[in-house]
Order: C-alpha cells, then sequence, then structure tokens
C-alpha cells in the first residue's frame, strides 16, 4: 500500500473507532432518519415525499459539520500535526484524507436510506439516479470543505462548536429539510440559499425527485461544487501546523470568501 | 576530521520581546552523541525545533546534513527523525499501523522488528492511548529511527522508562551511534547525559556558557574530588595526619574521607603514608565531581551574574 492508501484506510478505521465519530457519521443520521421515518409521516403526509434526499443531506449536515471540525482542531492542539509535520504527511494530506472518508462513510450511510426508506416507510426513490449521486458528491463536496475550513480556522473547540452550530441549526430550520422552501417567507427564503442545505435540496428536487425546483437546479449544483473546491483550497493555504494556531500565510476572515459562490447564487437565482 | 553534520552559526531566536535563543554557534560531527542540557527556558526547544525545521529562525544560519531546515523541508524530512516528548499521535492508531502510515510516507518497508526490539511486540494491535507512558516514548523511538535517519533529535528519551528499556535505549543508541547517526540529546537528566554523550553544551539564557566533553566540562570546575580511604590499621585516624591539596577531611563508616583540589600528589601521598605506617589498604575510592554538580555549578554562577548584570 502506498502512503495516500495507509492513510486512507487508517482514516476510515477512526470514522468507526472513535465513538464521536461513530455518533455522527453512522448513529445520529440513521437514528434521525428511523425517527423521522416513523414519526413525521403521522404528523405530517407530504413530508414522506422529501424523506430520502432531506434524510440524506441531514446525515451530509451531521457527519461534516458536527464530525469533521473537532478532530482536526484537537490533532492541532495535542501535537499531531508537528509529528506529521517531522514525517513528511503533506498538509493537504492532512485536511483532504479526513474529508474523503467522511464522504465514504456518508456514502455507505446513503446506501442505507436509499434502500431502507421504501421498504420501511414506503417513501418515493429518486427517479432520476445520476442526478442523485451528481447531487450528493457536490452537498458532500461543499460541507466537507467548509467543515475542513472551519476546523482549519477555529483557534479551539470551543469556537469549532460554534461555527458549525452557525451553519448546522438554519440549515435544519431553514433548507428544506422539515419545511419546504416554497413556505418560507421571501426573506427567509432568500437567505437561506446561503447554506449549502437549501442548494442541494433545491437540486435533489429539481435533478433527481422529479418535481419542480424552486430555482435552478444546475446552478445548485455548480454553487455546492465551487465553495467545495473553494473551501479546501481555503483550508489548504490557511492551514497551520502549530499547536496554538497562531502562524498561518492569511488572516481567518479570509475563509468568508467560501461564502462567495453562494453569494453570487442568490443573486442571480 | 569527520564532517559536521550539524552546523548552527549566530542562531537566533526570538518570541515578541523575548529573546529564546541569543546567537549561538556550535558544530556536531557525524557519528556523535551531542548533549544539549539547560534549565527549563534556556532555548534548548527552540533550538531543536528550529533544527527539526518546526519552527523558523530569526536570524543566523542552520544546517542540518547540509540542508536548511527553514527552506527545504523535504529534503529534512528524510535526513531526520524525532522522538518528540509528547508523543503527537492520535489516539486510535496502533502501533503496526503508525509505523505502516509513517514509513509509507518515507518510502521505506515498515520496520515491525524495531517494535519488537523495544519491547513492544504484544502492544503492536493496541491503540496509542491505550499505551503506557514508556511505550508510547518507546513507539515514538521506533518510529523516529524506521527510515534510518542521519539525524536523531531525542528529546527526554528516557523520561518514564524502567531500567530495563532505558538500558535497551542505551544500547539502541550505540548502535545507532555505531552506524555514523548522529544523535542529539536534549535531556534533564545529568547522569544519562554524562554516560552516553560524547560532547555536551550547556545552555543557559539563551546562550551556550560551555561546550565539550563531560570530563572536560567537569574538570574544569571549581569542585572538589572525594577520595575516600579505608585501611586495616589505624593510620589514618589521627585528624592530625595532613596530605596536600586536601582542602577538609571526614570520617564516616570507618573510612577516611579527603576533599582535594588536585587529586595526583594527595593519592601518592596518602598510599606513601599508608605504607609508611606499614598499615594495608583495604579500599581507595575517587569520585569526581560529576556533570550534574558542574551542571549546577555553572547555572547558579551564570545565572546570579546575569540576574546581576539586568
Amino acid at each position: 500500500m502506498n502512503a495516500f492508501t495507509n492513510h486512507f484506510s487508517f482514516e476510515f478505521r477512526t470514522g468507526i473507532r472513535n465513538k464521536q465519530l461513530l455518533l455522527m457519521n453512522y448513529l445520529f443520521p440513521l437514528g434521525f432518519y428511523l425517527m423521522m421515518g416513523f414519526v413525521m409521516p403521522e404528523i405530517n403526509p407530504p413530508f414522506l415525499e422529501a424523506l430520502v434526499p432531506a434524510m440524506v443531506v441531514f446525515a451530509i449536515l451531521a457527519a461534516t459539520f458536527l464530525g469533521l471540525p473537532d478532530p482536526l482542531v484537537n490533532a492541532r492542539e495535542v501535537g499531531i500535526f508537528r509529528s506529521y509535520k517531522i514525517n513528511g504527511i503533506p498538509a493537504s494530506s492532512i485536511l483532504i484524507i479526513p474529508a474523503l472518508t467522511t464522504v465514504l462513510h456518508l456514502t455507505i450511510v446513503t446506501v442505507i436510506i436509499t434502500a431502507t426508506a421504501p421498504l420501511l416507510f414506503d417513501a418515493p426513490l429518486p427517479v432520476n439516479w445520476p442526478g442523485y449521486v451528481l447531487t450528493f458528491i457536490a452537498m458532500a463536496s461543499a460541507c466537507a470543505g467548509i467543515a475542513t475550513l472551519i476546523g482549519v480556522i477555529s483557534p479551539s473547540t470551543r469556537i469549532t462548536v460554534l461555527w458549525s452550530q452557525l451553519i448546522f441549526v438554519p440549515s435544519m430550520l431553514l433548507g428544506g429539510l422539515m419545511v419546504p422552501y416554497s413556505m418560507l417567507p421571501d426573506v427567509a427564503a432568500k437567505l437561506s440559499q446561503l447554506l449549502p442545505a437549501t442548494q442541494a435540496m433545491n437540486a435533489l428536487n429539481g435533478l433527481a425527485m422529479g418535481k419542480v425546483a424552486d430555482f435552478a437546479p444546475w446552478g445548485s449544483v455548480v454553487v455546492l461544487f465551487l465553495s467545495g473546491v473553494l473551501a479546501f483550497g481555503l483550508a489548504i493555504y490557511l492551514f497551520s501546523w502549530d499547536r496554538h494556531n497562531t502562524k498561518r500565510r492569511g488572516h481567518p476572515l479570509l475563509a468568508l470568501l467560501v461564502l462567495l459562490p453562494y453569494v453570487i447564487g442568490m443573486l442571480f437565482a | 576530521m569527520k564532517d559536521s553534520v550539524i552546523k548552527v552559526r549566530d542562531f537566533r531566536k526570538t518570541y515578541g520581546d523575548l529573546v529564546a535563543v541569543d546567537g549561538i554557534s556550535f558544530d556536531v560531527q557525524q557519528g556523535e552523541i551531542f548533549g544539549l542540557l539547560g534549565p527549563n527556558g534556556a532555548g534548548k526547544t527552540s533550538t531543536l525545533e528550529s533544527l527539526e525545521g518546526l519552527r523558523a529562525p530569526d536570524g543566523g544560519s542552520l544546517r542540518v546534513a547540509g540542508v536548511d531546515p527553514a527552506r527545504e523541508p523535504r529534503k529534512l524530512r528524510n535526513v531526520i527523525g524525532v522522538q518528540l516528548q509528547s508523543g503527537g499521535l492520535p489516539e486510535s492508531i496502533t502501533p503496526d499501523e503508525v509505523m505502516k502510515f509513517f514509513c509509507a510516507y518515507h518510502n521505506v518497508a515498515p520496520r515491525f522488528d524495531l517494535l519488537e526490539r523495544l519491547g513492544l511486540n504484544e502492544k503492536r494491535k493496541a491503540q496509542f492511548v491505550e499505551l503506557s507512558t514508556g511505550q508510547q516514548r518507546r513507539l515514538a523511538l521506533a518510529l523516529a529511527v524506521a527510515h534510518n535517519p542521519q539525524v536523531l533529535f531525542l528529546d527526554e528519551p528516557t523520561a518514564g522508562l524502567d531500567v530495563a528499556s532505558r538500558a535497551e535505549l542505551h544500547d539502541l543508541m550505540r548502535e545507532l551511534q555505531a552506524n555514523g547517526t548522529t544523535i542529539i540529546l536534549a535531556t534533564h537528566d545529568m547522569a544519562e547525559a554524562e554516560g552516553i554523550s560524547d560532547r555536551v553544551a550547556i545552555l543557559l539564557r539563551g546562550k551556550i556558557v560551555t561546550i565539550g566533553t563531560p570530563m572536560e566540562i567537569t574538570a574544569t570546575g571549581a569542585g572538589l574530588t572525594k577520595v575516600s580511604v579505608r585501611t586495616e590499621g589505624s593510620s589514618l585516624s589521627d585528624p592530625g595526619v595532613t596530605f596536600p591539596t586536601v582542602s577538609h577531611q571526614v570520617f564516616k563508616d570507618e573510612y577516611s574521607i579527603y576533599f582535594s583540589t588536585d587529586i595526583g600528589p594527595t593519592v601518592s601521598a596518602i598510599i606513601a603514608h599508608i605504607e609508611a605506617q606499614e598499615d594495608t589498604l583495604i579500599d581507595l575510592r575517587v569520585e569526581r565531581p560529576s556533570l550534574e554538580d558542574r551542571f549546577l555549578e555553572i547555572t547558579r554562577t551564570k545565572g546570579t551574574k546575569a540576574a546581576g548584570a539586568q
């Protein structure tokens, strides 16, 4: 095995061995999916239509924003990055490999949700599978990139939680998972386009589930892909090996550039 | 004369207004074990971390096996091995995994034999967090030497190790030295530094206050050599008997103990006196001041002078 596969293999196993990561990668998304599947259609029957895309987007949000940044901050604080630097492990591998393994865990969870939802809850499946896979990849890239960027710029785990929740909570409320985009007030709907979840739900509805998208679905896919690429680029640029996270090439506020594709998307949607 | 593997010239490191290292220069030869000693805050860690490429110097030049640590990090990684003071590994990684992982990045075959040699064979599948402090340090050492580095940096390598592990580590260090590896040892353990280092440098307040072999350094101090003598008869029991270069003497547990400023004349005179009194020598022990004694002497006197100058 070469260095990449060795690193990938170890990080993948960490996602199962580490209790916090196991919770965020599997237990929380799958538990929430089962709960929503059993409860929500009873309260709100039309929710069944959105069960598969909403729970896949939820799984991505949980595994990335709640699972990815903290281990990065901890690793820097206890000197793991220093050890990696001495042994020639590049910053790009340190940042991208955990994101890739998270996407692999998410793929497994997505397969479980997609395969069981029709059997357990009689939920509809996507009608366009390439659109479903493409949107999943775009959303996973965007969220993994932004979560990695949060881990890079956060000075401590407390701040990490703050940044992560700043995206996770609004995504749950306004991202189209619980309440459809069309039912949001105009201002809230417009602002919600700054969230990856809104873009992903819009793309899934328009490109995978056979529904009418609220705004340009291909535009949403492009916004998600661009923000993912931008987030990883910024994360590598702003990365610090230092355990106190004090020395880096640019100011942490540069990270806000990651919002640029969403702002442009919002203006043109 | 062997080549200098490490060249430090006018090296300076500051943190804001604090001058951690103030223009130090020294060379380390190939195959040498070089001890870097000093109290906390003396500048050891700043010097080591700059040589390891973890910090950029603020002045002067550093070369490790011909490589500039700050400017050529990719070249540096294959010529140095570093045993960090703290473990610096993910909690869930096992010794087997990390050996494969690091060796893959160094592009060498994993050295599982080192895990066995350093007593980690039964823990190869255990997670890092489950290892004891001593086992974590031994794993860090195995990883540091797995790619056969030209220069090995050891920071407090025997802290937390039992006697047998310590002896095994010293054997390994001598073996690496015999194969041409240069070892930089930062330690607070003076006995270890004195026993294993070819040369040592003592740092104080960012400057090198003395550098040389442990013998040279201990010989230059004002410390007195202790000569303990036991005889069958009572030839030395008379307090009126004096010997040249002895500053003072005591009697304890059937031994006459003399503190000498010049060991040669003292020992010759004692033996001549015993023979002249037709007595029989049972035991004679000479204890030079240790590196620890000399270290304390230097840090006290230089520290006092520096404090007085401020």
